[in-house]
């Protein structure tokens, strides 16, 4: 099988050692939220850990703006396209999607599936992640063309790939969540597990627990098809004010470091990591690592 | 000559061979029959030909198909979970309390059909008559289609690559018996591809009427407002108005408004302005809504003193009046 594993992708991806899909079937429940503090969350796990984010939903991007890097270009290099660094001269937390390549943000990206399947293969191809421990994916929502692309395209590294599987507790995207399990299975890709969103609202004025969404259908789901329930974040408007407020720092050109980061300190993750949700999310993250372990192991 | 049209016969998308060429480049493309994909291809020697690039041989039968209904609107936007379907739901549900009218809702949500489940009608199955496959009714002058009436179980997923998915939509257009329609509402998937780009060339002859954009009030929602209000200028949409779902949340408890996903730049209001759009109105976040979606109940009907039930019959109220019907 080395012929196989011998495609640009799979040249490219030899030297990350962990690929997690973050997907759901319906759209607004929280991926890129999610992937982003995954990302975050891995990256803080351990004082070497090497993390990127590859955002492949080539009609919507949202990475760029949560991890605050709106408007920064990509570089090119001789070793193919370098991703941008959301922790500047540190250069463990690295970032692709196709954000960075428009150059107005209300451009819109109105492909055809052929299209988005030759930029997802440029995108896991054509970018130097270097030596990664783990390489998050954010998923548009449904199971369509950019989903079987990621799949088809990553083959020579299947045995690296897993998901974890976003929803929210209502009855309409538990359904949708279904399907993306049904995809999951067809394709034979591994799930870590399942993580209920926005399950419940505090208020912040009186502290009573709204459910918006009501709450713990993702429990149950994951009960009922066996699965790992990672845990449930409630609706965090802290969190939501941070990935979203993350106002783009122009990108100062004397600013801007040689790989194409920028010096900007991570606060972020500082920030973060000060949020209600952080605590709840290290969990997901424990979680996550251990499935991680247990899965290598039995390799 | 009398061209008789054959009742298409209702498909089972689980059914489809998996092995059609994964990189179709497109038939109406330069490489059609002639790219690397293409060999193997049962079609290969038809595409190179040529005689797949002419016009769509659908289109004339979905304009003959169209030509009985009498508005049609898109509901868009470009991120996901802002509550298109549930305002398609209600918008649906608003124009068929008029006895007088009728309407159609049309899902062309194929790997993510919501609503279904949120008109309550998700275990029904379409049937096929001599003149096409009849929508289901939620009520007498309500017809529905989506893909979810046709798989075996909701937890099918359809994983479709988009050629196929713009077979369905054709099919949705050309060989749905809709009968004489006032409207017809159209719920599209979060995005701008494939589906967004097939509805809006199959209906061109026929005509859109306007596109009605739902946002939330945060700014990764926006962005993506941005792209999809871009989108319908560079198709040739006009854009009826902008609408901002889950804008404050009334605790029941305590009755303050909060703001759930803060607008940061705006919000919806400031976007209408700074794209030139109308902005028909902002829907307050109420934990009912989403109650009554999963349960499949009209939340008009159920809550109409609710101050999101308001909100909706304004801009309801509104998109008549930019249409000219109120």
């Amino acid at each position: 099988m080395t012929t196989e594993a011998d495609t640009p992708v799979g040249r490219r991806l030899r030297s990350i050692k962990h690929i997690i899909i973050v997907c759901s079937g319906k759209g607004g429940v929280g991926k890129s939220s999610v992937s982003t503090q995954l990302a975050l969350s891995l990256r803080a796990s351990s004082p070497t850990a090497r993390v990127g984010i590859l955002d492949v939903d080539l009609t919507g991007p949202s990475i760029p703006r949560m991890l605050g890097l709106d408007g920064h270009p990509v570089h090119q290099s001789s070793d193919g396209w370098v991703p941008v660094y959301a922790d500047g001269s540190e250069a463990r937390l690295s970032c692709m999607s196709v954000g960075f390549l428009l150059k107005r943000k209300e451009d819109s990206v109105v492909w055809r599936g052929p299209k988005k399947n030759a930029m997802i293969r440029q995108f896991l191809s054509d970018v130097r992640w270097g030596d990664l421990d783990y390489l998050v994916i954010d998923t548009p929502p449904g199971t369509s063309d950019e989903h079987l692309s990621l799949i088809e395209h990553m083959a020579p590294v299947h045995d690296r790939i897993s998901a974890v599987i976003v929803t929210t507790p209502q009855a309409v995207a538990l359904l949708d969540a279904m399907k993306c399990l049904s995809f999951t299975r067809v394709t034979a890709l591994p799930v870590l597990g399942l993580i209920e969103n926005m399950s419940g609202y505090v208020c912040p004025c009186c502290g009573e627990i709204s459910n918006v969404f009501s709450t713990g259908g993702g429990e149950e789901m994951a009960r009922r098809e066996s699965l790992t329930f990672l845990g449930s974040l409630p609706v965090d408007t802290e969190l939501v004010t941070l990935l979203d407020a993350a106002e783009a720092e122009r990108p100062d050109e004397s600013a801007e470091l040689p790989e194409g980061g920028s010096k900007r300190s991570f606060d972020l993750l500082e920030r973060y990591q000060k949020t209600p949700t952080a605590p709840l999310f290290k969990n997901i993250v424990d979680k996550i690592l251990e499935q991680l372990t247990l899965s290598g192991a039995s390799r | 000559m009398i061209a008789v049209q054959q009742a298409a016969p209702t498909p089972d998308p689980l059914s489809v061979p998996a092995n059609a060429p994964e990189h179709c480049p497109g038939t109406e493309s330069e490489l059609a029959g002639k790219a690397d994909a293409c060999a193997g291809c049962a079609n290969q020697e038809v595409c190179a030909s040529g005689q797949a690039r002419g016009p769509d041989p659908a289109l004339p039968l979905v304009r003959a198909r169209m030509a009985s209904v009498k508005r049609k609107i898109l509901v868009l936007s470009g991120k996901g979970g802002v509550g298109k379907s549930t305002f398609t739901a209600q918008l649906g549900w608003a124009f068929a309390a008029d006895e007088q009218l009728q309407t159609g809702i049309m899902d062309v949500d194929i790997c993510g059909p919501s609503i279904p489940t949120i008109l309550g009608i998700a275990s029904e199955q379409v049937h096929a008559s001599s003149s096409g496959w009849s929508p289901v009714y939620v009520q007498d002058n309500l017809g529905v289609m989506s893909v979810g009436f046709m798989l075996p179980s909701s937890k099918d997923a359809i994983m479709w690559r988009g050629p196929k998915k713009n077979g369905l939509i054709s099919q949705f257009l050309k060989d749905v018996d809709w009968g004489d329609l006032d409207y017809l509402v159209i719920d599209t998937p979060p995005g701008t591809s494939d589906e967004h780009l097939s509805i809006v060339q199959y209906l061109k002859e026929s005509g859109i009427d306007g596109a009605v954009v739902i946002t939330t009030p945060q700014e990764v929602a926006l962005q993506d407002v941005r792209r999809e209000i871009d989108f319908c200028r560079k198709v040739g949409i006009r854009v009826l108005g902008l609408v901002e779902n889950m804008s404050g949340f009334v605790c029941p408890n305590c009755k303050n408004e909060s703001q759930i996903f803060k607008p940061s730049t705006g919000g919806g209001r400031r976007l209408a302005q700074v794209m030139n759009v109308e902005f028909l109105g902002a829907v307050p976040l109420d934990p009912r809504i989403g109650k009554s979606a999963d349960y499949g109940v009209s939340f008009l009907d159920e809550y109409p003193d609710s101050p999101a039930s308001m909100a909706y019959l304004d801009i309801i109220h509104k998109i008549k009046e930019i249409l000219g019907d109120a």
